[in-house]
């Protein structure tokens, strides 16, 4: 019980932190509401010429760019989670008063990310997403039990995506500079979550791959649920399974690191 | 004339730096390149499921592509680092700036020169050099001169608007964000036809922030396209002109900027 107390109070922390950028999460709003705007214009001229591409119409197609704007920084995906800040740390040796802490690291870090994610949600998701809604015809459901669905869906996500980045950052542990490592993620992570294009536009087997992989439980997975297109059991259980392996691999890697990897600093 | 000499002077110490690290010059750079690369896969995925968008084909966008990445690759490659203005004001080392004998503006945009952005102007080259080999072009000694300046005043227009939101950034620092909106933004924007768009869209960039002339409106006469909002024809030939009056007004902003500066004293 003392521990849950632990890990909450560093949410609750890490979530307090970023409501003090203030002016950094209004120019956030304003960045990802101009990018939406380009993009959903692109997606519209590319379901004008093709109706049901993917089994979206126009509404959907319009309705996933605008929860790619809001879930952009709550999932990290283009960088900006809490693994910059770990990262850095094993990088100074400042990592050393993380792993004295009676707290579990993995788990420290994963209640300072979830707070984090939940201020981006509200702070920089919610006004992008309203601004969709305003301008242009989205396809929202009116059942509650969709939303409540979609939102475990969310919270899946963020346990996924902090499980790649907890990955990410321990690389540093080997190479002391993790941006290589964190640049080659964003990478992969833009282009396979289905942040740039639907995953289900993707042709073929390479749409196939991609809808298996890691990172389709971030975007695609909780937009799916709310426009009604996967049902929402057999998403969390496939979200669900990529959040145990990769926790689990985490798990591993962090222990083989502190016990193989000398720490820097003095 | 002494300001291009600082520049130059400063650009070279950060390449000999940059230098310095060679593997790790040649990952950023790749990097680099992959991130804008992805951009053109996605279009390239979006041509894998229709034949044309906003009535424009691959080769045709792929011309708009090449030409808007090739003009922001030469602008973010020589001043792209003056986003770190908003931080150089904040934790105060703007100050050292001020009191060398060199223009603060030359010192801002040479300040940690960072040559893998060559990678993104490769990529944009690329892009045009397949455009330029697949799409039906009937060249004329006009359309062949229009091609250089085209890229020259694109630039030109590009440097402007980092320089007005390094002004920009005197007053709001943390949000420098903001900037991206319209640098990063504005290049994917002007990736995609003109035809895509709401005409409110295209006229605030016509007329307000004068992107259309990078690429859309030179772009439409080499193409033999119909203008965007019925331009008249010679708008095509005014790239030059706008590039100088941005330029001029954001020299003025910047002046403003730079006079309303305060340092934090730290």
């Amino acid at each position: 019980m003392g521990a849950a107390r632990l890990y909450a109070a560093v949410a609750a922390g890490s979530f307090r932190r970023y409501t003090t950028y203030r002016a950094a999460t209004a120019a956030g709003v304003f960045t990802n509401t101009v990018f939406g705007l380009i993009l959903v214009y692109t997606y519209l001229a590319l379901w004008d010429q093709k109706p049901h591409l993917g089994g979206y119409d126009q509404a959907q197609a319009v309705t996933y760019v605008w929860l790619g704007q809001a879930f952009l920084s709550t999932l990290a995906i283009g960088g900006g989670g809490v693994e910059e800040e770990l990262m850095e740390r094993i990088r100074t040796g400042d990592v050393a008063i993380d792993l004295y802490r009676p707290a579990d690291l993995q788990l420290w870090w994963l209640a300072s990310d979830l707070g984090r994610a939940f201020f981006q949600l509200i702070g920089r998701g919610v006004v992008p997403f309203l601004f969709g809604a305003l301008f242009f015809p989205m396809a929202l459901p009116a059942s509650a039990a969709r939303w409540a669905a979609f939102f475990a869906a969310i919270v899946l996500a963020m346990l996924v995506g902090f499980g790649i980045r907890f990955l990410v950052a321990l690389s540093a542990f080997w190479l002391l500079d993790g941006a290589g490592t964190a640049q080659m993620a964003w990478l992969v992570g833009l282009f396979c979550s289905g942040m740039l294009l639907p995953l289900n536009v993707f042709p073929g087997a390479l749409g196939e791959v991609v809808r298996l992989l890691p990172w389709s439980s971030l975007l695609q997975a909780p937009a799916d649920v709310l426009l009604g297109h996967a049902d929402p059991l057999a998403t969390y259980a496939f979200q669900g399974a990529w959040a145990v392996v990769l926790f689990a691999a985490g798990r591993l890697l962090q222990s083989v690191a502190t016990r193989r990897v000398v720490v820097q600093g003095g | 004339m002494q300001g291009l000499r600082a520049y130059r002077l400063i650009a070279g110490m950060w390449i000999r730096s940059t230098m310095a690290y060679r593997a790790s010059f040649v990952m950023t750079a790749v990097g680099n390149f992959a991130m804008t690369f992805l951009d053109f896969v996605t279009i390239a995925l979006m041509f894998s499921q229709v034949d044309a968008l906003g009535g424009y084909s691959l080769s045709e966008v792929a011309f708009l592509y090449g030409l808007s990445g090739v003009s922001f690759g030469i602008a973010d490659l020589g001043i792209g680092s003056m986003d770190r203005l908003g931080r150089r004001v904040r934790d105060g080392t703007l100050d050292t700036l001020l009191v060398r004998p060199a223009p603060v503006l030359a010192q801002l945009a040479a300040d940690r020169f960072a040559l893998r952005r060559l990678g993104r102007l490769t990529q944009g080259a690329l892009v045009l050099g397949y455009a330029l080999a697949t799409v039906h072009i009937a060249w004329t000694p006009a359309k062949l001169l229009l091609m250089p300046v085209m890229l020259v005043s694109g630039a030109g227009i590009f440097c402007a608007v980092f320089v007005a939101g390094a002004a920009f950034q005197f007053v709001a620092q943390d949000a420098s964000e903001v900037q991206n909106a319209f640098t990063y933004g504005g290049t994917t924007l002007l990736q995609y036809p003109p035809t895509v768009f709401a005409k409110e869209l295209v006229r605030g960039v016509t007329f307000v922030l004068p992107l259309a002339f990078v690429n859309w409106l030179p772009a439409s006469f080499v193409l033999g396209r119909p203008y965007p909002l019925g331009l008249p024809e010679w708008t095509a030939f005014t790239p030059p002109l706008v590039a100088v009056a941005c330029c001029a007004l954001a020299g003025l902003a910047w002046r403003a900027g730079l006079r309303s500066y305060r340092s934090t004293g730290s």
